[in-house]
């Protein structure tokens, strides 16, 4: 790590001393392990995981950033890679992981499906975007968004993680563990989003003259 | 060079008068069998007709006319011209046809399909149940008069894009405010899930009986995704184990299902193009190609000459890619994490970059036009190409296998351990690579050839010992040969226009029906498109090789140890873009 990087400005330091003693604040020290070792859940959803695949190995080599540790359990993943279309099937699926990954986490909607529903928005078994339930940190833009620019998103996912303080983050306040637990959706006559039950009760009395409008 | 085994079609009339009628729709061909009769006829074209191989089972929901047909392409594994056979019934529910899963097993899944999106009840089948979406899930999507939630208009371009320009959000004119359709008076407090019973009803199917023979034990259900590591996406395989036995085997898909066919039917036909890109991920160009025959076969129209040569060469690096890969991820599923399929990843890079440099696009290419491709191929391309195909891919592919074939862990897991014997396979419609490893020459190049392949001189790769180890040769086999087709494409390949149609947003289409194949680097890959001379299709149905092929999963793996079975699924090298759609 650079000493720029690390070091608290304008604190003096003996000219000695320079190369052996840095001081800085816990914050940083703290993100600058939390950005550099920023492990993904190795999760494919669709044609986005293959570039996914592709940000691995040796021509992009997300090993740079220190990402390339690919966890398949999501206890021991920081980051939700959200790679391709997400229907409404495999949402329970989706959420069940999220909900069980340890904090600190991210999740990174990939491409144009997981950040809208992108060309498939129209389908009748695709979710609008994973952010209709999860909070997601990065979008990255394509479809699907090439090695590049998955690396790009994910350094904006570093620089995120700089931003935050040991203080503040969400994870460390009392009382709020669970307090990005999401509810799992239930599959019914069609997807149930438990924490609409109410709206959709209403909605569904009423007529559903969809063709008028 | 061999011409098509044969050409003539088969007089089931004449063999059938009371029950069978030659179906005289303007554009359509095949034969109108009484559901009485379907059995009986479908049994004499596989036993009388030798029509062993059923691709394609698919339903065609004519709502003007008030029916629903089923649709049936026979092929003979020994190549030539296939057989199309249709059943109409009443469009009333329920909708009920004779299951033909007894005289083909490879119908098993296509008629749950048909169920599942269309509602067509198959009587007789073992297994009827949805396939796609979820059980309870309301309605059938791809009847005609089933609109999903975001609807907006029966087909594109949407009025309110254009020429209007007026577009708001589809959240905004749907009653929930998203992707969603509920029945009327629906409470989702009150609502009870559908369990799922059925489906591990249906794994004691296989259970074996023989308790006398051996220490009772108890069996362990355990499901396997659809977030698991070397499922290759999002597939979920519920199986019971007797110790490390596996007795009982069910994949459940449907975890991709993006609705292609139902977008495809909104589309128009030139729109469809970069949807088949993500069909099967690994091989847009593949798709593309399979795509644009079909319609090209509807449309009647030739391909100009250069095209067809950048097709061919497109196609086949495809291939390349795809057998490379498939290797490197077999590697990854025996446990040899990450280091050959780095090796084969680099190589694709180098494919990609050529695709890259014809279409801008690495990975959904979007590049066939019907009548041809959308650009030339540059001159540095070209170059690029003369490189990969003369110097680096025949090297690298002599080092791979110099690297893996004689490593002692790599034959253990490999030598013997049976995949499907050629019986099996054509019961099941397996096509594909797994299909030729098993002794069955049978390579739609060869059988049926499409496009120019009938000019090239190869070998239709065949291999027959059926076990894993000749299912992981025959790639090296597949790879060699497309090189030898690249080589000879790259020689004759002549100048000219890359296209004998003007370039235009909407084509016309005669009204009609056609069933287009191609050998995609996973097996056969299949297009239906009936056409009402709109500039949408009325029906589009793809029929993918790894779906078709997943059939042959259950009766392969019963018997086998649960270690094997990770590597004997990559065997098919699924895609489930392809196998969910």
């Amino acid at each position: 790590m650079e000493n720029e990087k690390l070091s608290l400005p304008n604190y003096n330091i003996p000219e000695d001393l320079e190369n052996v003693v840095a001081i800085t604040t816990l914050d940083r020290l703290y993100n600058w392990g939390r950005r550099s070792s920023v492990w993904p859940l190795m999760f494919g959803l669709a044609c986005c995981a293959i570039e996914m695949i592709a940000a691995q190995t040796a021509r992009y080599d997300m090993a740079r950033f220190g990402m390339e540790v690919m966890r398949p359990t999501p206890r021991q993943a920081d980051m939700m890679l959200v790679s391709g279309t997400v229907t409404k099937k495999m949402l329970p699926a989706i959420i069940r992981l999220y909900n069980q990954m340890p904090e600190p986490k991210y999740v990174v909607a990939m491409g144009a499906c997981a950040s809208s529903g992108g060309p498939f928005k129209e389908g009748y078994n695709v979710v609008a975007g994973i952010d209709k339930f999860l909070p997601v940190d990065v979008y990255i833009p394509g479809c699907p968004p090439t090695p590049q620019a998955l690396i790009a998103g994910m350094i904006k996912l570093q620089e995120k993680i700089d931003k935050q303080s040991i203080k503040k983050v969400r994870w460390y306040e009392k009382g709020k563990v669970d307090s990005n637990y999401v509810p799992m959706p239930i599959l019914g006559p069609d997807l149930i989003d438990v924490r609409r039950n109410a709206e959709i009760k209403q909605a569904a009395s009423q007529k559903t003259t969809q063709e008028s409008v | 060079m061999a011409a098509p085994a044969s050409t003539q079609t088969v007089d089931l009339v004449a063999r059938f008068p009371d029950s069978v009628s030659a179906d005289a729709r303007p554009g359509y061909t095949g034969f109108i069998v009484k559901k009485e009769n379907l059995l009986e006829v479908a049994t004499s074209v596989r036993d009388e007709f030798g029509y062993d191989l059923l691709t394609a089972v698919t339903g065609v929901d004519y709502l003007a006319e008030n029916k629903m047909e089923v649709v049936y392409h026979a092929y003979k594994t020994t190549g030539g011209m296939g057989l199309t056979f249709k059943v109409q019934v009443d469009r009333v529910d329920p909708v009920e046809v004779p299951s033909v899963v007894g005289i083909w097993a490879g119908a098993d899944f296509q008629e749950r399909e048909a169920w599942d999106l269309l509602g067509i009840k198959f009587t007789g089948h073992p297994d009827l149940r949805r396939i796609l979406m979820w059980e309870g899930y309301e309605g059938h999507p791809l009847r005609k008069d089933w609109q999903e939630p975001f609807f907006e208009e029966e087909a594109k371009p949407f009025k309110s894009r254009w020429p209007d320009g007026q577009h708001t959000f589809a959240e905004n004119k749907n009653p929930f405010r998203d992707n969603l359709k509920f029945p009327e008076g629906f409470d989702p407090e009150a609502y009870k899930p559908e369990n799922e019973d059925d489906l591990y009803a249906s794994l004691e199917r296989f259970r074996s009986k023989g308790e006398n023979d051996r220490l009772k034990t108890d069996h362990i259900v355990v499901n396997m995704g659809p977030h698991h590591p070397s499922t290759h996406g999002v597939l979920r395989v519920a199986v019971t184990l007797d110790g490390e036995t596996i007795t009982g085997l069910k994949p459940v898909m449907g975890y991709l299902h993006r609705n292609h066919d139902k977008i495809g039917e909104r589309n128009t036909y030139l729109q469809i193009i970069p949807y088949t890109d993500r069909l099967d991920y690994f091989n847009s160009m593949s798709n593309n190609f399979g795509y644009v025959t079909t319609i090209e076969k509807l449309m009647k129209i030739p391909v100009a000459e250069r095209a067809e040569y950048i097709r061919v060469i497109m196609a086949e690096l495809s291939r390349i890619q795809n057998h490379l890969i498939f290797i490197g991820m077999l590697m990854n599923d025996l446990g040899t994490m990450y280091t050959p399929s780095l090796y084969a990843f680099e190589e694709r890079e180098l494919v990609l970059d050529i695709f890259e440099a014809v279409s801008g696009a690495r990975m959904m290419c979007n590049y066939f036009r019907f009548g041809g491709v959308v650009r030339d191929i540059p001159d540095f391309a070209m170059q690029k190409i003369k490189d990969l195909v003369f110097d680096r891919l025949p090297a690298k592919t002599d080092e791979m296998e110099r690297f893996l074939n004689e490593n002692e862990v790599l034959v253990a897991r490999l030598k013997g351990i049976h995949v499907l014997n050629a019986e099996d396979a054509i019961k099941y419609s397996v096509t594909g690579p797994v299909l030729r490893a098993a002794g069955v020459p049978y390579d739609l190049r060869r059988a049926e050839p499409y496009s120019i392949y009938d000019r090239f001189d190869f070998d239709v790769a065949v291999r027959h010992n059926a076990d894993m180890m000749d299912n992981y040769l025959i790639r090296f086999d597949e790879i060699r040969q497309s090189l030898r087709i690249l080589e000879q494409a790259i020689k004759q390949i002549p100048e000219g226009p890359i296209n004998s149609q003007k370039p235009a947003y909407q084509v016309r289409v005669p009204a009609g029906e056609a069933y287009g194949r191609i050998e995609s680097p996973k097996g056969e890959l299949g297009f239906y498109v009936v056409s009402n001379g709109k500039p949408n299709p009325y029906r589009y149905h793809v029929r993918p090789a790894s779906f078709v092929n997943l059939q042959a999963v259950e009766s392969m793996c019963i018997g086998a140890k649960i270690a094997d079975f990770v590597a004997l699924l990559a065997m098919f090298d699924i895609v489930m873009g392809e196998l969910d759609r």
